[in-house]
């Protein structure tokens, strides 16, 4: 009786805890541009100049940069990727104006200094004294001052200019420029530089300070991007898609659950409380994981649901068979049990290894749809194959499950031992 | 519902290599002289799939698209409420966005998916498909190798192998579009497939343990019993297998219907190799092992 109270309290629980958290769960399921509308756009980055170095510094940079363009341009969680030694993935949802994003992001981050002009309000810079060519590449760094501050310096190629402008902007304020972006409060201009280098300081942190360093390398070393590859699904449509895809495995998983509860009885109703289970699972995972659901994200989940329903039918076909020999029903479990188990782990490293490939050489959706496998094929033998065996043996053991009948047997085929 | 009596599955197996065989030399045929229709994700180019609320003409469309006036003609499938564009060269944002202002105009609750992919990427992706299939083949070899012996390795190699051209043969033959997601199938039928011929191939192991097979005819009836017993299992497997792709193709999103296209005519290859090609494809191998025992029978 102890057996089959730990039974009903295991399925009780957990029949509930699904119940409650399941459309929490769904809402929170991340979905794939595929699913909401957006664009995704794989770019080729090489050094602006021909024989410039690419590094993965500056990849990294320039990826970090597209992240932050996205941002100001007000769309929602861009998702900005590196890719290999020379590719940047982006990944924006929700897009109105797609032509202008695109636009944006091919521009290389342009560095400037610039002054108040005649007439510019409080605050405003609209004189540019010097852009990204004028400044020696990658030369800003970070240095400390006399007080021991950090503070950023930077060359200049000519020297002489810069000695000009700082001559007439002297006691004046000097902006530095990324893009449309003031960096840091605009500077004053303490004295005449004559050998080309700009000090910045301004009470920043060292991490500050090097972030600044950074982004000016980047600015006056870009990355020139050229898209490979890009994919722009309208939100209907990927809505549709959705909806779809959805309905259509909701439709084949019933049909499964109705073939196993009619083939195997008891044991099919077992087997398909382990294949919801497995799918809540599944559902959880990606929620923990933060996996992006794609289309074929969808497909890997459905077939998977298809493809754990193996395990179950290799275990009560085994268990059937046992029980034609002849044995007892406990004893027919437990053979059916012990031999299904390898068959299936057997089977479930293969599909694995075909995986773990896929995973391993593609990209993108292939490597999403690759990963899903991975974890379902995992889940499905905790679900399908420990879960549901003990499932089974408590039933046994606890004398719920003692005719043939209830697995589906006749009696006329049990032969005699 | 069961077989009671055992079927001689290595005999109708012979009738089975031939429609094989068959298959395979007119898939190769055809892969020669018309190759694969590849969509956007194989070669450059860009792909326009609108979404429409009404059903169009050709006659509708094509002002929008004269309008656009990009390059080349494309290739135009109009379906019910949809329409697909097909470029051979890629467009770029001012084009795309001048297509899509065209289209709208003609229905604005239009909705776009557009894929554009350039030459270099599109033969990285190919070639990552190959090495892909090819290190799977090697992955399970070894695996099959050291759990049971190479000749279960080899025969399910070469199930996998049938299963995986027979999809891309009868892409082939029907001129289907072979996608990114085509690729992801095909692999993922190697997967199924393999994981349906071992099941069969444990149960040849496992009947193997009992009692010595000492001539070809036991080892033939072995390889029989061990497939009917499996049979329930093969036959419901690959029906909820199926089931569950036949229900992606049916009524699925459009972008993975060559998905779940390919899925569902893998899969019932996948059952059919298993039984009819891997099995009797081991018995075959293993007969040969047998031969010098039985010609030196001092030995035995």
């Amino acid at each position: 009786m102890k057996r089959m109270l730990s039974f009903i309290i295991t399925v009780v629980v957990l029949t509930g805890v699904m119940g409650l958290t399941t459309p929490g769960l769904l809402d929170k399921v991340r979905l794939g541009l595929d699913l909401k509308g957006g664009f995704e756009i794989l770019y080729h980055a090489e050094p602006m100049d021909t024989g410039g170095t690419l590094t993965r510094a500056s990849l990294q940079k320039t990826a970090e940069s597209l992240e932050k363009r996205a941002n100001a341009l007000g769309t929602s969680e861009p998702e900005v990727t590196t890719e290999g030694t020379d590719r940047i993935r982006l990944k924006i949802a929700g897009v109105t104006d797609e032509a202008e994003v695109r636009k944006k992001m091919k521009e290389p981050a342009v560095l400037t200094f610039r002054s108040a002009a005649d007439g510019d309000a409080a605050g405003v810079f609209s004189k540019i004294e010097l852009v990204g060519s004028d400044f020696v590449e990658g030369a800003a760094e970070v240095q400390r001052d006399n007080l021991n501050r950090p503070e950023i310096s930077i060359s200049i190629k000519d020297k002489a200019k810069f000695a000009e402008i700082t001559e007439r902007l002297l006691g004046k304020q000097l902006a530095i420029y990324l893009d449309e972006t003031l960096l840091s409060d605009p500077p004053y201009v303490r004295a005449v530089l004559t050998d080309g280098k700009a000090s910045i300081s301004g009470g920043y942190t060292l991490d500050e300070a090097r972030e600044i360093a950074d982004t000016i390398n980047l600015g006056a070393l870009p990355l020139k991007l050229t898209e490979k590859y890009s994919q722009s699904v309208g939100a209907t449509l990927g809505k549709q898609s959705l909806d779809q895809t959805v309905r259509a495995g909701i439709v084949g998983s019933l049909i499964i659950l109705i073939f196993m509860m009619f083939m195997y009885r008891l044991p099919g109703v077992l087997a398909s409380f382990a294949l919801i289970l497995h799918t809540w699972l599944l559902i959880l995972v990606f929620v923990i994981a933060d996996f992006t659901l794609t289309l074929p994200g969808i497909a890997a989940f459905i077939l998977g649901i298809g493809m754990a329903v193996d395990a179950n039918i290799i275990t009560n076909e085994r268990i059937r068979e046992e029980m034609r020999s002849g044995k007892s029903i406990l004893s027919s479990v437990k053979a059916g049990n012990k031999t299904s188990f390898r068959t299936v782990m057997d089977a479930n490293v293969t599909t694995i290894i075909v995986a773990a490939v896929m995973f391993a050489f593609g990209t993108g959706a292939v490597k999403g749809f690759a990963l899903i496998l991975i974890v379902e094929i995992v889940l499905s033998i905790v679900t399908n194959l420990y879960f549901a065996h003990w499932m089974l043996t408590v039933l046994v053991k606890a004398g719920a499950l003692k005719k043939p009948k209830q697995f589906g047997v006749k009696e006329s085929d049990i032969s005699a031992l | 519902m069961r077989f009671k009596k055992e079927l001689d599955f290595v005999h109708l197996s012979k009738f089975f290599y031939i429609f094989s065989i068959a298959l395979t030399v007119a898939g190769l045929v055809f892969l020669a002289t018309f190759g694969l229709n590849y969509s956007v994700d194989f070669k450059a180019g860009s792909n326009v799939d609108v979404s429409l609320s009404k059903s169009i003409t050709l006659a509708q469309l094509q002002p929008a698209l004269d309008e656009a006036g990009i390059g080349h003609d494309p290739t135009i499938t109009i379906g019910d409420k949809r329409v697909n564009i097909r470029y051979d060269e890629e467009l770029d944002d001012t084009q795309s966005e001048t297509l899509k202002a065209a289209i709208t105009k003609i229905d604005d609750k239009a909705s776009f998916e557009v894929n554009t992919v350039d030459t270099e990427m599109a033969k990285e992706l190919a070639r990552n498909a190959i090495y892909s299939v090819l290190l799977s083949s090697i992955g399970i070899i070894i695996y099959v190798s050291i759990r049971f012996e190479w000749r279960f390795a080899l025969a399910s190699i070469v199930a996998l192998l049938h299963d995986a051209f027979m999809v891309v043969a009868i892409f082939s033959i029907f001129r289907l579009e072979v996608d990114l997601t085509f690729i992801v199938a095909v692999l993922t039928i190697i997967g199924y497939s393999i994981n349906d011929t071992i099941v069969i191939f444990d149960r040849i192991r496992e009947n193997l343990r009992f009692g010595k097979q000492k001539s070809y005819e036991d080892l033939k009836s072995l390889v029989n019993k061990s497939v009917s017993q499996t049979l329930m299992r093969s036959l419901y497997t690959a029906f909820t297998v199926f089931i569950a792709a036949f229900f992606l193709l049916i009524m699925g999103g459009e972008s993975i219907k060559m998905f779940s296209l390919a899925m569902v005519i893998g899969l019932l290859f996948g059952a059919y190799s298993s039984i009819f090609i891997a099995s009797p494809l081991w018995l075959l191998l293993k007969k040969r092992q047998k031969t010098p025992v039985k010609s030196n029978p001092a030995k035995a």
